[in-house]
């Protein structure tokens, strides 16, 4: 009688413990906040219900050619192909391996399947990019803005002008004259 | 003996004073074409001890001049440190590409001098076998002019041996003469929209320029950004003989640069290069000019003084990212406040290795360079 007061006692600090170590997994990360630009995807494309939504779904997998035909599938594509991710009867949705469907808005929750520290550090902003207020509301820039889904691997680019060099001839000392 | 000796109506010495100062008075405006304003600026006080009245009084006739000078008064904030806040920042190394968008980006948002070209951020180019060694370090890679243009195109030609070779090479790496294949969204994201500051607009003759075959990251190499360090030990302060330069409560290390002698002690100090001297009186087109500033900030500068980055003082003590974070088109860039456990700067901390340049001279850096890739 005594004993499982204590016992109560015990779980709920225990559960406590569980939900604090969560907290600090998340720190500064809550789902709300998400203040993202909407999820890039190619003019005109969204809703894919659109032209997806009459036509028989074909789950066999093969090569793309009368649609689609401009994306380069190079993300595991031995083991992956379009509808691990796209959802085969709502197409204006995703699907995780669960079988839950997502929002494209909310697409970071299907990468954060494979890639779990990743997406802890994203939540925590270690990882990908934020803008706005270091104190403050943020933009929190989703995995595919920068990755492009179907080839995430980010690209080379040009970059800026390099720092003019100091004028004059080298000297023996290394520096310029 | 009763010899009294008259008081003298003027003594020879309150004459001779008082003749010097008249005289200096008529002749020096005249020699030095001296304005009543130049005298103010000549007799102001340090920044700190000046009272908000008279800090007022510099900030107005500081405006009047930018009025002259750009066609905008702008703003000159001095906006004080934020209580509970020290400024840490955050740079990954495994991220970030060189692609020097935030060397301009900070010119543009500090009103550095553009001619001659005076940056705050030097991206030093690293190669993977050395490691960070300084006298390996290369800031001018990719350039037409650089003198490693010949190991550029050794690198490159290296590259594609590899790929002849069937060697895993990285996917979709455009050739030097087929344009990247990036979706317009992407692209867009790179050349970052969202970002208040919109990219500097690279002048086509401005030279070097970047050679366009030249893509980031290069193969074998890696990145490492270097500005000032902010250190809670700054040996830059220490030199200083006019205390012109100092360590504010929020850690950010600033100048002012009225009260700068330009005697440069302060960049034979520096251990990271990273202050700049105004040798000539810097060029900042008018329609360039950045009329939001802080006054320990990216005021303009005259010529014959110390500049160096302040964390963008100006955005920063009003909640800002700074400019250098907002453009980074990969993430690679990160800032907070060391004070705050949630903040992304101790998240990093605490679960990434963090490393600061040149330890051993225990400056106390709080600039962390991290691997995001490792855990």
């Amino acid at each position: 009688m005594l004993i499982n007061p204590l016992v109560f006692v015990f779980i709920a600090l225990l559960s406590c413990n569980a939900q604090q170590a969560t907290a600090a997994d998340d720190a500064g990360f809550s789902p709300d906040d998400v203040q993202t630009p909407l999820a890039p995807l190619s003019a005109g494309i969204f809703p894919c219900s659109n032209c997806h939504s009459g036509m028989p779904v074909n789950m066999k997998r093969r090569q793309l050619k009368d649609e689609h035909t401009g994306i380069v599938f190079e993300h595991d594509p031995a083991h992956r192909w379009c509808m691990d991710c796209h959802n085969p009867s709502n197409r204006d949705k995703l699907r995780l391996a669960s079988g839950a469907l997502v929002d494209f808005s909310k697409s970071y929750l299907l990468c954060g399947q494979c890639h779990g520290p990743t997406f802890r550090d994203w939540k925590s902003g270690i990882h990908g990019k934020r803008t706005g207020m270091w104190n403050g509301k943020k933009r929190y820039y989703l995995c595919v803005h920068c990755h492009n889904p179907h080839s995430p691997k980010v690209k080379q680019l040009v970059p800026f002008p390099a720092p003019q060099p100091p004028k004059g001839e080298p000297s023996f000392l290394g520096g310029t004259k | 003996m009763d010899t009294k000796i008259p008081p003298k109506p003027v003594s020879r010495r309150k004459f001779l004073e008082s003749a010097a100062t008249l005289t200096a008075a008529m002749v020096l405006p005249g020699v030095m074409g001296c304005t009543t304003e130049n005298i103010d600026e000549f007799l102001q006080k340090h920044f700190v001890e000046l009272s908000p009245a008279e800090l007022e009084k510099v900030v107005k006739r500081m405006q009047k001049q930018n009025e002259k000078k750009y066609g905008k008064a702008g703003s000159i904030d001095a906006t004080p440190a934020i209580p509970g806040v020290l400024f840490g920042y955050g740079l990954d190394i495994s991220r970030c590409i060189g692609c020097r968008r935030c060397v301009h980006a900070c010119v543009k948002e500090n009103n550095q001098s553009r001619d001659p070209d005076i940056q705050w951020i030097r991206v030093l180019e690293f190669n993977k076998e050395s490691g960070i060694d300084f006298a390996e370090a290369d800031p001018y890679y990719c350039t037409t002019a650089s003198l490693h243009d010949k190991e550029a195109s050794h690198h490159l030609g290296e590259k594609k041996e590899g790929e002849a070779h069937g060697k895993a090479a990285p996917v979709a790496v455009p050739s030097a003469d087929a344009p990247m294949k990036l979706s317009p969204v992407q692209k867009s994201i790179l050349e970052n929209p969202d970002s208040q500051y919109p990219l500097y607009q690279v002048d086509a003759n401005k030279v070097p320029a970047s050679d366009p075959a030249c893509k980031v990251p290069r193969p074998g190499h890696f990145y490492v950004p270097v500005a000032c360090q902010q250190c809670e030990n700054p040996p830059c302060v220490k030199v200083c003989p006019v205390k012109a330069t100092w360590k504010d409560p929020d850690g950010i290390v600033v100048i002012d640069y009225n009260w700068c002698i330009g005697c440069r002690y302060c960049m034979a100090a520096c251990p990271y290069g990273a202050r700049h001297f105004n040798w000539t009186e810097p060029k900042l087109p008018a329609e360039d000019f950045n009329p939001d500033t802080h006054y320990l900030g990216n005021r303009p500068r005259p010529r014959g003084v110390v500049e160096k980055c302040t964390f963008c003082i100006q955005r920063t003590r009003k909640g800002q990212y700074p400019a250098c974070v907002e453009i980074c088109p990969v993430g690679a860039r990160k800032f907070g406040n060391l004070l705050d456990p949630a903040s992304e700067i101790r998240q990093i901390m605490e679960r990434k290795r963090v490393l600061i340049l040149k330890n051993e001279l225990n400056t106390k850096p709080k600039f962390f360079y991290f691997y995001g890739t490792a855990t």
